[in-house]
């Protein structure tokens, strides 16, 4: 009950903060891009609106994530309401639960708006309703849960912009920590081996979530791999969340 | 009568500086707030008292010592079940309505249905809040947000209510409204306690109060007995003698006109001056004993220290 109501005030906040305002842009560039990409090129015109469509969902999600759960905890602790709250009888677990909950409910409407919008252009263009785009966007929001949770991490110990710093390299880290393991297939085991495999398994792989290739281009996607993206991408966020709830349970608030 | 709040040796220190150092702000702080009373906490501004009220509702952990409310550790949410607190300059969420923030909190605190409309209802009324309830927070003056904050900590109906500096940025009419309230939560039964650096406010309303200085209490106890009833000296105002005929009499600490003010400190000395009034056909216009207050205790503490 108390996390839904601190989860609903944190969709309220954020609706005030015109993040919706973001969908028009979302909505220019998807019209705008896949018009003049499809214009430049010679091959399938609906493939480039698919990956254009796919890649700014991506894009303006991470941005959301990002920007909303680094600022929304900081603000609280900032402009000081976080004194009255959890001088109620709340622990502040529970706290940060309902703001994550909030910050996820948030995405998931605008992830939602973008999907419709998305569809319909599509739509538009192909006069059919392919329903496998939902499953690449669905994995994106997946992400972005995860996302939202670096960032809340982040704002329990740090400045908005310091926060926003740290969770765009976490996030630029798990797009590319992919490449170390093509590097440990090449290097020779040992030491050497067994140290990246460390490094690899301790960042995050956010192409795990990425489905993108696969739906645009209609490649086959195995049960198991989804499954196990899935199950990835909850230890995980649960792990961060964990993380952020012990760095705010003793924290001071001065 | 049992104790409901009890503060033992409580130490808190902050780190302050690029390279941290250690600064303390609570130095074994100790007191103890019964049942039933209104309690002030008094000290000057940066003396702890804000730091206190955080480690009483876990905002900040205390570097050693113990708080219990109503016999549980304090670090436990269960033990602020029954506390309402009001923060000095309250921030609140300023994009809700008073009528909306109420009803966070009452969600909060599981209330639901009518129980919830009727208590949002009777708080606005108390805290005179009825006609501005369905504005934004942000179109609030701070007494008006003084006001919903009241509100909003008496709303879980605490037996212990905590407010810090509660008067500040309230009128005159808006302060005496207030410590009606604070009386009256008094006479139902309930616990305050009520920080301040105002000492007419306290000296009006608490039963109990405990000074703080620099992170130390320094004295604390009933009201009757920090102030004695003893007479320190009298304040007679004269009129139609010069000053100067009082010289070995009193202090004479203003005249103005053919008005003298003069300080008696010795008692029998009262009537040579009423004598010397009459001999020289001038007039008593007032005649004021002054008795120690809290305000000259606290001067004096302060200066000692």
């Amino acid at each position: 009950m108390k996390i839904t109501t601190i989860a609903l005030n944190t969709f309220k906040e954020a609706k005030r903060d015109r993040v919706l305002y973001l969908l028009f842009f979302f909505v220019a560039i998807c019209l705008l891009f896949s018009r003049f990409l499809a214009l430049l090129t010679v091959g399938d015109r609906v493939k480039i609106i698919k990956d254009v469509g796919l890649a700014s969902i991506s894009l303006f999600g991470m941005l959301m994530a990002i920007l909303m759960g680094t600022g929304l905890v900081y603000k609280e602790i900032d402009k000081k309401t976080i004194f009255t709250l959890l001088a109620k009888p709340i622990h502040r677990a529970e706290f940060l639960l309902g703001k994550f909950l909030g910050l996820v409910l948030t995405i998931f409407i605008m992830t939602g708006l973008m999907t419709v919008v998305f569809m319909l252009i599509l739509f538009l263009h192909t006069f059919t309703v392919e329903w496998k785009i939902l499953l690449a966007i669905l994995y994106i929001f997946f992400e972005l849960c995860l996302m939202t949770a670096v960032a809340l991490l982040f704002s329990t110990f740090t400045t908005p912009i310091l926060a926003s710093l740290y969770s765009l390299a976490f996030y630029l880290i798990g797009h590319l920590s992919w490449s170390l393991e093509m590097l440990i297939k090449k290097v020779k085991s040992g030491a050497g081996r067994a140290a990246l495999r460390l490094l690899y398994t301790v960042l995050p792989d956010l192409e795990n979530f990425n489905f993108k290739t696969e739906v645009v281009h209609n490649l086959p996607l195995p049960a198991k791999l989804l499954g196990w993206s899935f199950i990835y991408g909850v230890v995980y966020t649960a792990f961060l969340l964990l993380l952020a709830m012990l760095v705010f349970r003793r924290r001071d608030f001065i | 009568m049992g104790k409901v709040l009890e503060l033992e040796n409580v130490h808190k220190a902050y780190k302050v500086g690029f390279i941290p150092r250690k600064k303390p702000v609570l130095k074994g702080v100790t007191f103890h707030v019964n049942e039933g009373e209104i309690f002030g906490y008094l000290g000057p501004n940066g003396a702890g008292k804000t730091t206190t009220i955080k480690c009483i509702l876990n905002l900040i952990f205390p570097d050693a010592g113990r708080i219990t409310i109503f016999g549980q550790d304090s670090l436990r949410p269960r033990a602020r079940q029954r506390v309402g607190f009001l923060p000095e300059n309250p921030y609140f969420y300023d994009y809700l309505t008073g009528r909306e923030f109420l009803g966070f909190y009452a969600d909060l605190l599981g209330l639901h249905g009518q129980a919830r409309e009727e208590k949002i209802g009777y708080f606005l009324k108390l805290v005179g809040m009825e006609r501005a309830a369905d504005l934004q927070l942000r179109k609030y003056s701070r007494g008006m947000l003084q006001r919903i904050g009241l509100a909003q900590a008496l709303l879980n109906d605490p037996a212990l209510v905590i407010l810090d500096e509660p008067m500040g940025g309230l009128d005159p009419i808006g302060r005496k409204e207030f410590r009606d309230i604070i009386v009256n939560l008094k006479k139902e039964g309930k616990t305050v306690f009520l920080s301040s650096h105002i000492l007419q406010d306290i000296e009006m309303i608490c039963d109990r109060v405990a000074i703080i200085l620099a992170g130390e209490i320094i004295n604390q106890g009933y009201l009757g007995d920090l102030i004695s009833e003893k007479v320190l000296y009298t304040e007679i105002i004269i009129g139609g003698v010069p000053a100067a005929d009082f010289n070995h009499l009193g202090e004479s600490v203003s005249s103005s006109g053919d008005r003298v003010l003069l300080k008696v400190y010795e008692e029998e000395k009262i009537d040579q001056v009423i004598n010397l009034v009459q001999q020289k056909k001038g007039k008593i216009i007032s005649l004021i004993p002054r008795t120690e207050t809290l305000e000259d205790i606290f001067v004096n503490m302060v200066k000692s220290q």
